[in-house]
């Protein structure tokens, strides 16, 4: 295997907002700006963000169900935003997605046997015997007794629905899951087995996550690599430990900061972040995060921060913390980055792309 | 204003063996099955438990807020003020509500009606509870408005709900509720449809502001770092009832129940390695529409015996201020 699995470049999805016939210019959203990340086969890649800041547009970028504005997706460097109809289908076996709501995802008149080998018969005819066997399969997958193929969702509790929706993204055997807040509409008992599930699933069939969720503590847990996200763009990418152990971008320690610690002893109510997070339909100019930001200098007010790598791997956006062209913060040149495999718009993208790991 | 109360000087509210059931077409649902809990005057107290365990019913319940056509609260007493709220007339029901106990729901956009000014629905609120002339609670409002924290009050008392921004709305809320300064206020899981930073915004104002006001909180989550940061006292609630009760400290330092520590151990925790299995409570709630013989928690218990499955065990004292109700609870402090 060269490369990684998934490579996203500059990916970018404005929504017009109304069509605009008569007018010179339609205001958009602008959900998802200038993106970039990889995943690598049997790796993990959070995204962790606020409402509003794109991350599930980004999953459904990554799947294609909606079209991207600028930027490439490539999986196994194939740029899947190039593929007609026909081969985008067969593409879609590599990757699956899980969703947040398991109430709304699934189809109440299908019984979850159905639900889970659908996929499959979207590619080729199952028999009878066939279906019940491959059925059987998954539920063992994800820990559910065989005899649940005959339910419908609504006579399974919050838990077990997730675990069919898992299931049925596991059907094809995808090489990729895109979980999109999977585990944030469940009970903090329910939401441990679901986590464990995914672990186990990860250890067994070397599946890529990308795991989006607005949850710290669930991301610390599952992820290696997180992805911060504000108002559509990354702010910081870096290794988990590193990332929870020192965040370097100011709205990534305003996050981990605000996050509510489950010990009493520790518990500290810091004083939280000014501010709310402004609209993407009119961002503000530059650093989207120097309206909030207590470290902000006029340059964040006029220029857009570039993504720069610092000497532990990871990359930041931020003039003040990750000053771009301070050479302090570049390592040796030495092999690919893998936190950011991507060349980067200025100068300094030859030797992002190129920083020891 | 006469201070009639039977168990110590400083009880707000007295809880006594509140029961609700709710009524389906061919079945009873025993929500609520019995519970019994003090609120101090002053203190946060904590109401933590997962979905359907009976913590907002218990909130409704007390200020008779449930669905007259299928939810009745068919036993128990609940007393403020010597009286039982239970017992008193609809009119002089609606004269407490929003006056002494105030609440705060999830969904601030669901709580406030859209068709007003969020001014005008704050100042209604002191109108109906003190006479105020009209344009006396509109400044009113305004100034509660600036309490709450929200940047430029003159401007944001003629907005209408969807102007406003979700954090905001909580914030109308919060003002709205404490317009009358009431001694307790009931906050039914309010950041939990809010993003983290602003979560933290809300949760910093609820303590600053219970802080300079002494009014009491009843606060209802299911999220234990909340419960860690804001809370003096906790009560956990499974299967309609209460399993727990201790300080904050003592509830997560030396929990007594088998669900309590189930639920403590369950959450991703960065203090524990990284990608190790978390423990897992197995199994899942039972439902309360069969009656439940023995301990509720009994059948997902790794403590449960013989007498957990047959006799269903009552809060009794683990410690001072700590109470179970778990047979086996000296084991479960010592597992």
């Amino acid at each position: 295997m060269s490369g990684p699995l998934l490579k996203v470049e500059n990916l970018t999805k404005h929504y017009p907002l109304g069509s605009g016939i008569f007018k010179k210019t339609i205001p958009v959203i602008r959900a998802v700006e200038d993106v970039s990340f990889s995943v690598e086969a049997g790796e993990t890649l959070c995204i962790v963000g606020e409402s509003g800041c794109g991350k599930s547009t980004v999953a459904r970028l990554l799947m294609r169900l909606v079209e991207p504005t600028g930027g490439r997706v490539l999986i196994d460097g194939t740029d899947i935003a190039g593929l007609k109809k026909d081969a985008l289908h067969a593409w879609r076996r590599r990757m699956q997605m899980v969703f947040q709501d398991p109430y709304s995802s699934l189809n109440p008149r299908l019984t979850a046997g159905q639900i889970i080998t659908e996929p499959v018969e979207n590619f080729e005819r199952l028999g009878r015997r066939q279906r019940q066997a491959l059925a059987a399969d998954l539920l063992r997958n994800v820990g559910m007794s065989p005899e649940m193929m005959h339910r419908l969702p609504s006579e399974l509790s919050g838990g077990q629905r997730q675990r069919v929706g898992i299931a049925r993204a596991l059907a094809l055997r995808p090489s990729l899951i895109i979980a999109d807040e999977a585990v944030s509409a469940l009970d903090v008992s329910v939401q441990a087995q679901i986590l464990n599930l995914l672990l186990d699933l990860q250890q067994q069939m070397g599946i890529s996550f990308v795991f989006i969720s607005h949850d710290l503590g669930v991301v610390e847990y599952i992820g290696r690599r997180v992805a911060v996200m504000y108002l559509g763009r990354i702010v910081e990418l870096a290794q988990c430990e590193a990332l929870f152990a020192k965040p370097v971008h100011p709205y990534t320690e305003a996050l981990i900061a605000a996050a509510p610690v489950p010990d009493p002893t520790r518990a500290r109510l810091a004083t939280p972040v000014e501010g709310e997070v402004p609209s993407p339909i009119n961002p503000p100019t530059g650093c989207a995060f120097h309206p909030r930001c207590p470290l902000a200098v006029e340059r964040c007010r006029i220029d857009v921060p570039p993504l720069v790598p610092m000497a532990d791997g990871r990359v930041v956006a931020c003039h003040v913390r990750a000053p771009a062209g301070d050479a302090r913060h570049l390592a040796p040149v030495t092999g690919d980055h893998p936190l950011y495999p991507v060349a980067m718009s200025d100068t300094l993208s030859i030797r992002a792309s190129r920083v020891h790991r | 204003m006469q201070m009639h109360q039977t168990v110590g000087g400083d009880v707000l509210l007295d809880v006594r063996d509140l029961q609700t059931h709710f009524y389906g077409e061919d079945s009873v649902t025993r929500a609520l099955g019995g519970i019994s809990f003090q609120v101090k005057k002053g203190e946060t107290l904590g109401v933590v438990g997962e979905s359907g365990c009976g913590k907002s019913v218990t909130a409704l319940s007390i200020l008779r807020l449930l669905p007259r056509l299928t939810a009745k609260t068919v036993g128990g007493q609940v007393r403020f003020h010597g009286r039982n709220l239970l017992e008193l007339s609809d009119r002089e029901m609606r004269q407490i509500r929003g006056d002494q106990i105030a609440m705060i729901f999830q969904e601030p956009m669901t709580s406030l009606n859209p068709v007003y000014t969020v001014g005008h629905q704050i100042a209604e609120v002191i109108q109906i509870h003190t006479k105020a002339s009209r344009s006396v609670a509109m400044a009113r409002a305004g100034e509660m408005l600036r309490l709450v924290r929200i940047a430029d009050p003159e401007r944001r008392v003629n907005n209408y709900p969807h102007e406003i921004s979700g954090g905001m709305r909580q914030r109308a809320m919060i003002a709205m509720a404490l317009a009358c300064s009431p001694e307790l206020l009931i906050a039914d899981e309010p950041t939990t449809a809010l993003d983290v930073t602003i979560q933290a915004q809300i949760l910093r104002l609820i303590v600053d502001l219970k802080e300079r006001t002494g009014t009491a909180v009843m606060f209802i989550t299911h999220d234990l770092g909340v419960v860690a940061e804001t809370c003096q006292r906790v009560i956990v609630m499974y299967a309609g009832r209460i399993v727990e009760q201790a300080t904050v400290i003592d509830l997560f330092a030396r929990p007594a129940h088998p669900y309590t520590q189930g639920l403590l151990r369950s959450v991703p925790d960065r203090r524990r390695a990284r990608h190790r299995r978390l423990p897992e409570i197995p199994g899942i709630v039972p439902s309360l529409r069969e009656p439940i013989t023995g301990c509720s928690f009994a059948p997902r218990c790794p403590f449960a015996t013989d007498i957990c499955r047959e006799k269903t065990p009552s809060l009794r004292d683990v410690g001072s201020s700590h109470a179970t109700a778990c047979w086996r609870a000296e084991e479960v402090m010592g597992a």
